[in-house]
């Protein structure tokens, strides 16, 4: 045996906005930390938003994404996080061991407490045409023009009005590709209004009440036909029309990376609100097995601010676990963070989110509740 | 370099930075690649959308959501089948080829 074999306090995996987050709140506490990313760049999906953030200033509303992330990067450094990058973890295991794969050599992480911030992923949408190359998730197109600055296309067709659609489609015009228009199968526009402006300005028609009937083309993307949706989301016959275009962009929603919670052995309940089946998770991030914590969009997709702050939670309460910080003391941070993460939950956009989060830790306490209840009795 | 997808000036990312370049090779073809950037940004910029064929159809697919995670931009890199190349960076010499089926 000389597999490589490292014992943590704490094993943090995906290096986003949720685990950078939780590695820095660990490490300052104390806590021998080691984050762990498939990737050969740490940041996740940080570094390709270039939009400037929302929310107040607690919330670091105006500056762009990748400051932030590069901001946040110094913090872990700083606070003596080690991070493994180009490190596959491929699987947790019921004796709480963590199978690695660190720059193709299988290793092996036995740690104290599990941050789980593995993220989500694009949805796809099952349409005739929609395999064609040239048909993408709206983030893979975002992540060509803003990391590898190369434009998937120069005639784009994007499909989805929330705010990943409205914020890629300026994004992409931004870099030099041509926004044929937004189509939106519900009734009215998804993210907001401020970013849909942004797009009307230009000119760029957004269609509500129509979808993509087919992608064109033989081997790659020439065009799409649309369609328009009457009651039921029922495609009207004699509304079809075709558009040419070279890029099909799906900004349908994201679900979350579960896959180590499932293989862990967690408890989960369904949530549509927050993308489907999400781990179970208390106030403290902590799912029904004690030894492991969840953050940022594997708990549910949000977006990159409520990630960050259930990060700081999940860094926190770790700690406070294996005595690193006075509980005392990790109740005032937490009750911070709280605090901020009810303002990213509120209003118009957040309010459902909200709902389905307390629903989340509502139904955890009751399920942890009944397992105490049944083993006492 | 056929750069004509490449994004030179970015009205917020600012201009690109120069890097060295190198060559990879796509079914025999000779591309000029930015050293360290992922063999998918290499090829689309080049103008190739299709990476691989389907097993059973041998329809064509290319990248989807080019951070790793769906496998649609699978090729052959240096005779290896099934690599991800939305996330493999290129090297010198580098021999990339259209995958069909399980390759």
């Amino acid at each position: 045996m000389n597999q490589q074999y490292y014992e943590p306090d704490i094993a943090i995996i995906g290096a986003g906005a949720a685990g950078l987050s939780a590695a820095c709140q660990a490490a300052k506490a104390g806590a021998d930390v080691l984050v762990i990313d498939e990737n050969r760049l740490p940041g996740g999906q940080l570094f390709k938003q270039i939009h400037k953030f929302f929310g107040s200033y607690e919330h670091k509303a105006g500056v762009r994404g990748y400051q932030i992330g590069q901001a946040l990067l110094e913090q872990v450094q700083q606070a003596g996080a080690n991070i493994m990058l180009d490190t596959v973890a491929y699987g947790l295991f019921p004796n709480m061991e963590l199978g690695i794969i660190h720059q193709g050599k299988a290793g092996t992480v036995k740690a104290k407490k599990y941050i789980l911030a593995a993220g989500s992923k694009e949805n796809y949408l099952a349409l005739p045409g929609s395999t064609l190359p040239g048909v993408m998730g709206a983030g893979a197109a975002q992540t060509m023009i803003h990391i590898n600055r190369v434009l998937p296309g120069k005639k784009i067709v994007m499909v989805g009005s929330g705010n990943v659609g409205l914020i890629v489609s300026y994004q992409l015009m931004q870099a030099g590709a041509e926004v044929v228009c937004l189509v939106e199968a519900a009734p009215q526009i998804g993210g907001y209004g401020v970013h849909a402006s942004k797009l009307r300005r230009a000119g760029v028609p957004i269609y509500v009440g129509t979808t993509i009937q087919r992608v064109l083309g033989e081997t790659q993307v020439t065009g799409v036909e649309l369609v328009d949706l009457g009651p039921g989301f029922q495609p009207i016959d004699g509304t079809q029309r075709t558009l040419a275009c070279d890029t099909v962009c799906l900004a349908v929603g994201l679900n979350p990376m579960t896959e180590l919670a499932w293989m862990a052995g967690c408890n989960f309940t369904f949530l549509p609100a927050l993308g489907g089946h999400v781990p179970m998770h208390d106030e403290n991030m902590c799912t029904t097995l004690p030894d492991v914590y969840v953050a940022g969009d594997i708990t549910g997709v949000e977006e990159a601010s409520s990630a960050m702050e259930e990060g700081n939670l999940a860094g926190i309460a770790a700690a406070e676990a294996l005595g690193y910080m006075t509980p005392e003391e990790a109740k005032r941070q937490k009750d911070a963070v709280w605090q901020r993460l009810q303002v990213l939950r509120s209003g118009q956009f957040g309010q459902k989110r909200q709902e389905a989060k307390q629903l989340q830790i509502d139904t955890t306490l009751a399920f942890l509740k009944g397992r105490r209840g049944g083993g006492q009795a | 370099m056929d750069d004509s997808m490449r994004i030179q000036n970015h009205p917020i990312l600012g201009p690109l930075e120069p890097t060295a370049t190198v060559t990879i090779y796509f079914d025999g073809r000779p591309i000029q690649a930015r050293k360290g950037e992922p063999i998918a940004a290499a090829l689309i910029n080049a103008g190739i959308k299709a990476f691989r064929r389907t097993p059973k159809r041998h329809e064509p697919r290319g990248i989807f959501c080019a951070i790793g995670r769906c496998t649609d931009c699978m090729m052959i890199v240096n005779g290896k089948p099934n690599t991800r190349t939305c996330i493999t960076p290129v090297e010198e010499g580098m021999v990339v080829k259209t995958q069909d089926g399980l390759a």
